[in-house]
């Protein structure tokens, strides 16, 4: 079962790295073929499982206050190409 | 409160003392770094403010005001932890040249101890590898590379080839930091732990890795590989210290909602005597493939250690152990894939030159910025994340972690208290020979002792056992019940004790010791 070329077009396009020598598409392949190997546990009924904290602890929400902020200077300092308080990106 | 109230001698005893100061120590280390570059085991070596940190932790002590235990002791962190104001890379073009605005709660809770931080130790990129070898600054070298102990049991082809080509591995992808901690330029280190990362260099470098509990420390800051399954790892020279990073570290944080509420109790690690209440457990599908026999003879002679100490010991089974390391594999590269979308070049990191399109400028970015294994990660990711995948591979390997955090539930149930296994499956294999197989294809081997240990979030540590017939570390492993870390260190501190791992003979660190190296011992106890 390979992976057809409309799959990796999409693929290509959803991971925005590319990959197209051969070489690549050979890994996923293997990658794949590895990741099979599940199918052959059976786990009927059970649960798939998100957290292992899941017993002790829901993710909580905290109070919709603000603590932290005005950081525009520091958030600003790492990005390469920036006009006034925003970040830019090529047109398109 | 107890902990800061103790007398500590070592390094720790010797600062308050006076026998020594922090600034005396820092430029040890620093120079014991230069010295020792060669390991390739710091990216980025912060001198000034470790000299800066190091004059303040001076002042305290001269006021008679130290922060606690931790005051003046000179650290490393592993390149993957934000590090307010020094570069941040995780051995990544990606990141080469960000310099994080912010520490990570681990680091900041470091600092606020007043310990010294010496820099950012070298990983494989993004923390993806079990060798240290696969970063943009090059391989780690393990320190026992270099020692006696290393050399007079290898047989060099040539005189001029001797060190050289014969060089192994420290393991990973916390090499750095191992190898940092192993050659004595700090006293601790931090490292991270998402399949194995911190126990296996370890094991490799003869150091003690501890995993903590999922939850226990906190990720904020940690750059993030797999959510629901990183953990800040601690490297250390003995369990003791161990238990001392671990009570400045462990701890509810609001900055990372992932971490229990629970208040955590710093301890120190109780001297066992009697282990006749213990009951270890073996797990027979640890007798994975590729064990070296002499890490099976090891393994079987430390279970004869406490049964003939009184304690029982008996043989357990986790069915699903041959399915963990796919399991992570899906999982793993399905986080990877959401968490490295964040690298785009536009708000931090590496931007591309290329202006045809946002979507061009991404991908371009994203191909100059990242090595294979990272890219690689990425499209399997996204693969098993795809619709027509979702339930056949994401869910499905959801639903075999819970099979497989379920069986050590069983076990831990059944009266086991304490798991003990092998960390790697050999001893640390010279460069030349690692490099044969891809990073996928290592990752898989090498992880498959360490990795359900994460799957479950359980806590994990490597203790240094002997030496191999080449003269290197192995270490085993101990895993624990969630949030037991007293109990397991308790047992791994007795075990310590038990087998006197050897100290590293290396040439570099006697020109430079002057007594305050000593480690069998911990650096803060006595």
């Amino acid at each position: 079962k390979k992976v057809s070329v409309e799959v990796l077009d999409h693929l290509e396009h959803l991971a925005l790295v590319d990959f197209r020598d051969s070489e690549g598409v050979q890994r996923l392949q293997k990658a794949i073929q590895f990741a099979d190997q599940l199918h052959e546990v059976n786990t009927d009924g059970v649960e798939p499982m998100d957290s292992v904290l899941e017993d002790r602890w829901c993710l909580y929400l905290r109070e919709d206050d603000v603590t932290e902020g005005n950081c525009t200077k520091d958030l600003l300092e790492n990005a390469r190409e920036k006009v006034e308080e925003y970040f830019v990106a090529p047109p398109g | 409160a107890a902990l800061k109230d103790r007398l500590c001698s070592q390094v720790s005893a010797a600062l308050k003392e006076g026998r020594v100061t922090p600034t005396e120590l820092c430029q040890r280390c620093l120079a014991l770094i230069k010295s020792t570059k060669f390991l390739n085991a710091y990216i980025t070596v912060a001198e000034e403010t470790a000299l800066k940190q190091a004059e303040e932790s001076e002042e305290r002590y001269k006021r008679g005001q130290p922060l606690g235990i931790l005051d003046g002791i000179p650290v490393a962190v592993k390149d993957n932890f934000n590090t307010a104001g020094i570069e941040t890379t995780c051995a990544s073009n990606m990141l080469k040249g960000y310099i994080s605005p912010y520490n990570a709660t681990v680091v900041q809770k470091l600092l606020d101890q007043g310990a010294v931080l010496l820099g950012k130790t070298n990983l494989d990129e993004f923390a993806m590898g079990s060798g240290s070898t696969d970063g943009v600054f090059g391989p780690v070298r393990n320190p026992w590379s270099y020692s006696n102990q290393y050399k007079d049991k290898s047989v060099p082809k040539s005189h001029s080839e001797d060190e050289e080509s014969n060089w192994v591995i420290t393991g990973g992808s916390s090499g750095g930091s191992a190898a940092a901690v192993s050659s004595f330029t700090c006293f601790a280190a931090l490292g991270s732990d998402t399949g194995g990362s911190t126990r296996n260099p370890a094991a490799h470098c003869g150091v003690v890795g501890l995993k903590p509990t999922y939850g226990l420390i906190s990720r904020h800051g940690l750059i993030p590989l797999v959510n629901s399954m990183d953990v800040p790892g601690i490297l250390t020279r003995c369990v003791d210290d161990a238990a001392v990073l671990l009570g400045s570290l462990a701890g509810h944080d609001p900055k990372d909602s992932t971490t229990v509420q629970d208040d955590f109790r710093p301890f120190e690690v109780p001297d066992l005597t009697d282990v006749s209440k213990l009951s270890i457990g073996i797990p027979k599908e640890y007798h994975a493939p590729g064990l070296s026999s002499e890490i099976l003879a090891l393994w079987s002679k430390a279970a004869d250690l406490f049964k003939n100490a009184g304690a029982k010991v008996v043989e357990v089974s986790l069915p699903h152990t041959q399915y963990s390391i796919v399991c992570y594999h899906v999982l793993c590269t399905a986080e990877v894939a959401s968490n490295m979308a964040r690298f785009d070049g536009l708000e931090y990191g590496h931007r591309s030159d290329e202006k045809e399109s946002t979507e061009s400028m991404y991908a371009a970015t994203r191909r100059e910025g990242f090595n294979e294994v990272v890219r690689g990660r990425i499209l399997s990711g996204n693969y098993f994340l795809l619709k027509e995948n979702y339930e056949k591979y994401f869910v499905k390997a959801q639903k075999v972690r819970r099979l497989i955090a379920n069986d050590f539930v069983k076990v831990f149930r059944s009266g086991v208290d304490i798991l003990l296994t092998p960390t790697t499956l050999s001893d640390a294999a010279p460069y030349t020979e690692f490099i044969q197989e891809d990073n996928r294809t290592r990752s898989a081997q090498d992880d498959v002792l360490t990795q359900a240990a994460n799957m479950a979030g359980l806590p994990a540590i490597n203790v240094p056992t002997a030496l191999s017939e080449r003269g290197l570390p192995v270490g085993l492993q101990f895993i624990g019940r969630s949030f037991q870390e007293k109990q397991l260190l308790t047992v791994a501190k007795w075990f310590e004790k038990q087998v006197q791992f050897p100290m590293i003979q290396l040439e570099e660190v006697k020109r430079h010791d002057n007594g305050v190296f000593q480690h069998q011992k911990s650096a803060f106890f006595s």
